[in-house]
């Protein structure tokens, strides 16, 4: 019952990536791109939440974890960086 | 046999709702029709999204016998604290580069 549903929820969010992926190449303007690579990281947290459940390991969650921070620390910095011409004032 | 058929459903029923969430959000950004729109979208993806997995996880986990097991809630509490920095990033930098918004959109405080 579980197994079978995770492999569905891994469909899911992968449509849902494809998305994201379409939006990251079409988006006219810098801060779509921005907003839809956000988007991606969120989703490969996802990813990996669920395939740490498929494979019964811990690891996983110490990569999500690293994904996260290392993600909002990239959003934020390329955000910065379209308001202001630079990162670290 | 009882208390784990239970739990596998409530496990399930949790999956679902926070995969879904998150190819909801997904679809709202590849879908709305402006960038404020579509900033919109994928905060619930973030919130109930990763919510919603993070918590049918730890369920998982936390009743295979090997004791409690926490340390998912960082994930979704360092989400839970960081989407609104980033989104309001994003949008103070949509705003600087007075991007174009469809003339559904209200509250341009940057044209008046």
């Amino acid at each position: 019952m579980l197994y079978p549903v995770i492999m569905i929820c891994l469909g899911i969010i992968g449509a849902a990536a494809i998305l994201n992926t379409l939006r990251l190449f079409k988006g006219p303007d810098p801060p779509d791109r921005i907003l839809a690579l956000d988007t991606l990281y969120i989703n490969a947290i996802a990813l990996l939440i669920l395939l740490g459940m498929r494979l019964d390991s811990d690891l996983f969650f110490e990569a999500a974890l690293l994904i996260a921070v290392m993600g909002f620390i990239g959003t934020v910095a390329v955000a910065k960086h379209l308001l202001r011409g630079d990162i670290i004032e | 046999m009882e208390t784990s058929v239970w739990i596998e459903w409530i496990v399930v029923v949790l999956l679902l709702i926070g995969s879904l969430f998150a190819l909801v959000g997904s679809f709202g950004l590849w879908k709305l029709p402006d960038f404020f729109m579509r900033l919109h979208g994928p905060t619930k993806a973030t919130t109930l999204g990763v919510g919603s997995l993070v918590m049918g996880s730890l369920i998982y986990f936390s009743t295979r016998g090997d004791g409690l097991s926490l340390h998912e809630l960082l994930i979704t509490l360092f989400l839970f604290i960081t989407a609104p920095v980033s989104a309001q990033m994003l949008a103070k930098a949509a705003m600087h580069q007075r991007l174009k918004n469809i003339a559904r959109t209200r509250g341009e405080t940057w044209r008046q």
